[in-house]
């Protein structure tokens, strides 16, 4: 299984926080393609400039390989202080 | 010193605690960030993190201004859940040798919190919310470390 989470204005896109996919896809793309084909506008949503992916809690640059019980989070633009 | 917290905290009382019993310290610089209520547009202030992961990527940041600037110390201290107009949202006290460091980290430190940060900000008003993400002036502020 592979867990998903949305945090910021994706969670309010998507309607959900959290997910499990089952079975696992084998990389992030293929990840992308499985919420893509429940809900375009999501999928198009996590593409859109500065929404960040991070694999088990670590930022990673397009596509990687999902380990069977990743945990992949989708982060939109970050603005603290 | 990082924390986050769900409850208002006292800016004085952090930055007192934080100037006791220095010696070698010749400098302590503070900032403190505080919600605008924008004129009424504002009503409250909604910040999410991402509990381990925000602490973790904001330790990095603080580790690059420590060995950046020569830092002795440093405390940021960062509201979440539910803030009003008027409360502090962030508190960043940097501790150095002399001013000029100081002030420069805690410059640093607040470029690097405002657009790297993970905090997600939502901003209740009377006609509904709206995200609010980096503006093209804290992207600008972010460059001038690089």
């Amino acid at each position: 299984m592979t867990r998903v989470l949305l945090f910021g204005r994706l969670r309010d896109r998507a309607d959900w926080r959290e997910r499990v996919f089952e079975p696992s896809p084998a990389t992030l793309f293929a990840l992308k393609a499985l919420i893509g084909a429940e809900d375009a506008g999501l999928a198009e949503a996590l593409d859109a400039p500065g929404v960040q992916a991070a694999v088990d809690r670590n930022l990673v640059r397009g596509d990687v390989a999902l380990a069977p019980g990743a945990e992949v989070a989708f982060l939109p633009p970050m603005s603290g202080g | 010193m990082i924390r986050l917290t769900q409850e208002p905290f006292d800016p004085g009382a952090e930055l007192t605690a934080f100037c006791r019993d220095r010696a070698e310290t010749g400098a302590v610089a503070s900032f403190v960030g505080i919600a605008r209520g924008e004129g009424g547009a504002a009503i409250v202030l909604e910040l999410e993190a991402w509990p381990g992961f925000t602490e973790a990527r904001i330790a990095e940041i603080a580790s690059e201004a420590t060995r950046r600037f020569g830092l002795h110390d440093l405390a940021i201290v960062h509201r979440v859940g539910q803030i009003a107009p008027g409360e502090a949202i962030v508190l960043v006290l940097t501790a150095s040798a002399h001013r000029r460091e100081a002030f420069q980290a805690c410059d640093f430190l607040m470029d690097y919190l405002k657009s790297r940060a993970p905090f997600w900000k939502k901003e209740h008003g009377p006609g509904g919310f709206r995200w609010v993400e980096p503006t093209v002036r804290d992207l600008a502020d972010i460059d001038r470390w690089n």
